[in-house]
């Protein structure tokens, strides 16, 4: 029921490229264009970043099965770290499987709207790379990430859209 | 953690960029080089060319050319060491570590969770010691180096991972498959197989099925109780009062004034238990069973700031409760006749509802007091470290999507990073002896001075008391008219509220001179001396209440009088947090802008307004059992209070320029309600309720030795009615009279309290220990990765 509540909410996006059968599994891709227009993810400053971890190619454009894959990761029921695993990703922006410093400045200015100054934004970068790096190269690995995660208790909360 | 720490490498950042992206096709190449390397390492080890490979690798890098164009020197982040030159093959290996591709390589995700689930079925977090090789590295000594994953293919992986959730139970099989991070379509396949192996393919399309009837419906039955909870907690959160003004105050003036008006709601919550306790059990049955009482003379609008006359004979105070059984049959029949043998109609005995409520609310409020700062001092102890990282990825609700209030939350929490960066940034920086001592010598004067100004307020006080007993006694000798009589009453709460509001202003400049290191500092110290001041004042209070030898020894009925007194208080101070508002903010503010012609306006202080609300709510503690009503009035006035503030700020105030920590500062608040505020109001209690004497012609305690008797009365008579529950009357008199056994109970609570800070800190030495040990990983593995590279030079030299 709820698979089908989102198919419907995939199919609203662009009736005339989604059809009603799915049983011979056509390969429809929706455009980032689409899934970023829709109001769940309209304003939210990584909806980019969202799209382009659960499409397939990593452009941003999802079939059907990324679509569902995105709402359920998002949904109240996933487990902790499973969420922790794609928010490592989302945060991720250049894809090497470690939160560096570039990636953490982007991820200030997108949460910040670009309100901090550069000093003010690097400074922030660093203690949390001090903080949070338990291994001490750097950077964030996944490991430290989720070790952060454990010390949060609205993780859950915070990490869910509804839809 | 059955988990070995995942280790991480100061590796070049382009190492993907050798053009060999590791695909699920070449797993199987990129494998057997690795297997290679170890065998031609092993190979090179039993030739005894080691020493000789140490001497090699001792000469300058230079030497060493790779002939790889793309295995460049990368610059490290804020390393400056020499960056070793990496050969193709020990980066196509490092490409393919687990640590690295667990976002990219299927196989890898695989493997990994493989090797999860077969530690979780074996149950062991570590084999026994005997049983390891003892050349094996400390962290692989856990792994099967049989089975190494790292030569198997990804079919091979996966009929490994499904052999593996065979062996679970259905429940927990979906569950490991829920917490996977694969992908819909490989989860598919993955629970097709398993599915398959079991019975007739299921044609089910949901995505959480597990596989037999029976468990299917507890399944169905968990996760629609799940469901359940999360929609009540969502619609309790939605039901929160203020939600949206809160979130509005916080993103435009940050987390410090933001605890002002959550430690308001606090209140008004405590508040509303305390009255909804007292108006359950003694208040609405009083109103349905109304004694016989004078007619009250007619209502003016002088009473609502005076409490007396209309409202003297009312439910608001202590002397309009009855004593007596309500709705007994037996009291209505004649003297001396016999009581009917029928069922009464639910008799209800008043005073000891009256004495059982009051007592309950207080220890309900208690609870749930000891229970807030506790959990406000685990927040705020725990959370100091590792505070920027939670907020930077943490905070973002995803939920939020209008437009407004996604502007509201990104100023929210560049207010926050702001804070805690200024936060970090000051720190003190060491002094010379000689301003330490000048320090000193300015911090003592200081504090004589509040001191000073303390006792004399205290002094003040007293003799103003005196003073208008004096004219009171005078009035009814004279007989004057009523206006004058109760505007006399008016006089002491005014001078007090007015101490009250002009000292800590006092204070505040008092702390400003003297020039603390830290804005939290010079907080604390005005906080303090405020605190002093309100706390020496209340007891002074108090005592006149008790001792009954200024206030209230003309009335007959004492706590009516006192009641009235803290209703006099309450409201004079009420009057004069909005005076201080408007002239402290709005006039201010117009000062501000109109003569000074300056763009700064009025910063709200949090400190002072929160021991406003403090002293307040300990009023009204005080007074609860002297006027049971008194919890409603302060819940109006809480009410006024959050609307008249958040308009004001709004309107006239500024945010913050030196923001600080607000979860500290709201522990040391609750901390204050709890300890000073309400035990204070505690102890006052307990001593009129165990050795002050009631009035002997009103309330419902009338004719008592004691307010604690009746207790001790119902306690006899439970005793004489029903032998069998002697036991009862035994517990109360050994466990609540006997004083050994509160001594036993508070040695004990210490002990624990102990044992548990004890644990704590054991823990946190066990977490430094582990944090030290991972980064000792990290090195060996780094040491580890450039000797490959060496041998491997060295082998490409040769041949």
């Amino acid at each position: 029921k709820e698979i089908l509540r989102l198919f419907y909410r995939y199919r609203d996006l662009a009736p005339q490229l989604v059809p009603l059968d799915y049983s011979d599994k056509p390969a429809v891709t929706l455009p980032y264009e689409l899934i970023g227009s829709m109001p769940e993810l309209k304003d939210n400053p990584f909806r980019q970043r969202i799209a382009e971890v659960f499409s397939e190619h990593g452009d941003g454009n999802m079939t059907l099965d990324d679509f569902l894959d995105m709402f359920s990761v998002l949904s109240e029921m996933a487990p902790r770290d499973l969420k922790a695993y794609y928010a490592f990703k989302i945060y991720d922006f250049n894809n090497d499987d470690y939160i560096c410093k570039s990636d953490l400045e982007k991820t200030v200015n997108k949460l910040t709207r670009n309100e901090l100054t550069p000093e003010e934004v690097s400074l922030v970068c660093e203690k949390v790379i001090y903080e949070a790096d338990v291994d001490n190269d750097g950077k964030l690995s996944l490991a430290d990430f989720q070790h952060m995660i454990v010390r949060a208790p609205d993780f859950l909360s915070t990490f869910h859209i509804r839809i | 953690m059955s988990q070995p720490p995942s280790i991480t490498l100061h590796v070049p950042e382009g190492s993907e960029s050798d053009g060999q992206e590791p695909s699920p096709d070449n797993e199987r190449a990129l494998h057997t080089s690795f297997h290679q390397l170890i065998l031609e390492q092993s190979s090179l080890i039993e030739a005894g060319l080691e020493l000789e490979l140490q001497e090699r690798s001792r000469e300058s890098p230079a030497r060493l050319a790779t002939p790889d164009p793309c295995a460049m020197a990368w610059p490290e982040p804020g390393q400056g060491e020499d960056h070793p030159r990496y050969s193709p093959a020990s980066l196509q290996i490092l490409a393919s570590m687990p640590s690295r591709t667990i976002g990219k390589n299927l196989g890898a995700i695989i493997s990994q969770y493989c090797n999860r689930t077969a530690r979780l079925r074996r149950r062991s977090s570590r084999p026994p010691l005997q049983q390891l090789c003892r050349t094996a590295r400390p962290s692989l000594r856990q792994y099967d180096l049989e089975t190494d994953p790292a030569t198997a293919t990804l079919e091979e992986k996966r009929s490994q991972l499904v052999k593996e959730l065979l062996s679970f139970p259905p429940s927990q099989r979906s569950h490991m498959l829920l917490t996977m991070p694969l992908n819909l379509a490989e989860k598919r396949n993955l629970r097709r197989q398993v599915s398959g192996h079991r019975g007739p393919l299921r044609q089910h399309a949901h995505h959480w099925a597990p596989f037999s009837p029976c468990g299917w419906s507890k399944f169905c039955v968990i996760l629609g109780c799940r469901g359940l909870w999360y929609r009540l907690l969502f619609l309790l959160r939605a039901a929160q009062p203020w939600h949206y003004a809160l979130k509005q105050i916080g993103g435009r003036f940050g987390s410090s004034v933001l605890s002002y008006f959550l430690f308001l709601k606090t209140l008004l919550m405590l508040n509303f238990l305390s009255f909804f306790i007292l108006l359950v059990f003694v208040v609405v049955l009083q109103a349905v069973y109304p004694p016989a009482s004078v007619s009250p003379p007619p209502f003016t609008g002088l009473e609502l700031l005076t409490g007396a006359g209309y409202f003297t004979h009312s439910l608001l105070y202590y002397g309009y409760y009855s004593n007596v059984t309500l709705n007994d049959p037996c009291s209505s029949s004649p003297k001396g006749s016999v009581c009917p043998l029928a069922a009464p109609p639910l008799p209800y005995n008043l005073p000891l509802a009256y004495l059982f409520s009051v007592g309950v609310s207080f220890l309900v409020t208690c609870i749930l007091l000891v229970y807030s700062v506790s959990r406000s001092f685990r927040e705020s102890v725990g959370s100091s470290a590792g505070d920027l990282a939670i907020k930077v990825f943490c905070t973002w609700d995803f939920k939020v999507i209008q437009r407004r209030s996604v502007k509201l939350q990104c100023e929210n929490i560049c207010t926050q990073l702001k804070e805690l960066l200024v936060e970090r940034r000051s720190r003190s920086r060491p002094q010379s002896r000689c301003q330490c001592l000048g320090h000193c010598v300015v911090m003592l004067l200081a504090w004589l001075l509040a001191l000073g100004s303390v006792s004399g307020c205290v002094l003040a006080v007293h003799y103003i008391w005196e003073h208008v007993h004096m004219v009171q006694q005078e009035q009814q000798v004279q007989n004057s008219g009523r206006w004058q009589q109760e505007a006399i009453l008016l006089v002491l709460p005014l001078v007090v509220s007015l101490l009250n509001a002009l000292m800590p202003h006092l204070f505040n400049l008092l702390a400003m001179w003297e020039k603390q290191d830290s804005p939290v500092t010079q907080v604390y110290m005005a906080t303090i001396r405020n605190l002093i001041l309100k706390t020496m004042v209340l007891m002074l209070l108090c005592y006149q209440w008790l001792s009954r030898s200024v206030v209230c020894s003309t009335e007959e009925c004492w706590e009516t009088c006192v009641g009235q007194d803290l209703y006099r208080f309450m409201v004079m101070d009420f009057i004069f947090t909005l005076l201080d508002t408007l002239f402290g903010e709005l006039i201010w503010r117009l000062i501000l802008e109109k003569r000074l012609k300056t763009k700064r306006r009025p910063e709200f202080d949090v400190a002072r307004n929160v021991l406003e609300l403090i002293y307040g709510q300990t009023l009204t503690w005080l007074g609860i059992l002297f006027a049971p009503l008194l919890p409603a009035v302060q819940m109006l006035k809480l009410l006024l209070l959050f609307y008249i503030k958040k308009t004001s700020l709004m309107r006239n105030c500024q945010s913050p320029s030196k923001p600080w920590q607000a979860s500290r500062m709201s522990t040391m608040f609750i901390t204050l309600l709890c300890f000073p505020s309400f035990l204070g109001a505690a102890a006052f209690l307990s001593y009129t309720i165990w050795s002050v004497r009631p009035s002997e012609t009103c309330g419902p305690f009338r004719g008592l030795e004691t307010i604690y008797e009746s207790g001790k009365r119902w306690v006899l008579v439970l005793e004489k009615s029903n032998p069998n529950i002697t036991w009862f009357a035994w517990v109360y008199q050994h466990l609540l009279e006997d004083t050994s056994l509160l001594f036993c109970m508070s040695v004990i609570l210490i002990a624990v309290i102990y044992f548990n800070v004890q644990v704590v800190r054991g823990r946190q030495r066990v977490i430094c220990l582990l944090q030290e040990q991972i980064v000792n990983e990290g090195e060996d593995k780094a040491f580890l990765i450039q000797k490959l590279n060496s041998v491997w030079k060295q082998r490409r030299r040769r041949f």
